[in-house]
């Protein structure tokens, strides 16, 4: 394994430990969940990209082929972490924040507050009702 | 592999930094005031360990653990969007 190889690797490495840390030290400090939403899901999931492309360029250098599992890991963290955010957002935002202290949102209202048909009895919500009428 | 130790010293570093990384998420998961808190802690470390294990096998030059990592990924989708979707409409399957 040539040196510009493992000083590849190395940097990659180090990048990625260390926006993950940045990541879980936000998680911990940001005041409320709203913020700390943004440092999990944007500054760890580049932390583990750039862990898993350190780990494609090592196997590439010590000549095992190029592997494509890093790449479907990657893509696959990539997609999700996003979803799950607004998951975890939407869920918040049904629990713990009345729909009258958010902006309107046309005439529709929140998509979050709507009452569905297949709600359980005891769903957690703090306010069936669609969002107030405008002006 | 080379006997200079710049990818050891780097891999050492990726290791505590992970793991000091999944201390401040169970700090979290332990203090979080809301459930919402502590789904994103949990999610959180299902990425640190993924991280890990991928290390682990740079580590020990072995692509055996990859299929591993994958499944963590898999499961930690699934569990997070079934938690919230538990906390939105408070039942899981139609």
């Amino acid at each position: 394994m040539s040196l510009l190889a493992e000083i590849a690797v190395s940097v990659l490495i180090v990048i990625g430990a260390s926006f993950a840390l940045v990541g879980s030290w936000g998680l911990l400090r940001l005041p409320h969940l709203m913020a700390r939403l943004h440092a999990p899901t944007k500054a760890t999931t580049l932390g583990v990209g750039s862990v898993l492309l350190a780990s494609m360029v090592y196997f590439f250098a010590i000549g095992k082929g190029v592997s494509m599992h890093e790449l479907l890991i990657v893509l696959f963290l990539f997609l999700t972490a996003p979803i799950s955010a607004s998951f975890l957002a939407r869920a918040y935002l049904r629990a713990h924040v009345a729909p009258d202290v958010l902006p309107p949102a046309g005439e529709q209202g929140w998509a979050t507050f709507a009452r569905r048909s297949d709600d359980a009895h005891d769903a957690p919500a703090t306010s069936a009702t669609r969002a107030p009428p405008q002006d | 592999m080379s006997d200079a130790g710049l990818l050891d010293h780097a891999l050492a570093f990726g290791f505590v930094a992970f793991g000091l990384a999944l201390l401040l998420n169970l700090l979290r998961l332990v203090k979080g005031p809301t459930t919402t808190d502590r789904v994103l802690a949990v999610d959180t470390m299902v990425i640190d360990v993924i991280a890990l294990i991928v290390l682990l096998g740079i580590r020990q030059s072995t692509q055996a653990y990859f299929e591993a990592a994958l499944l963590f990924a898999m499961f930690g989708f699934v569990a997070t969007v079934s938690f919230c979707r538990f906390m939105l409409r408070g039942r899981l399957v139609e």
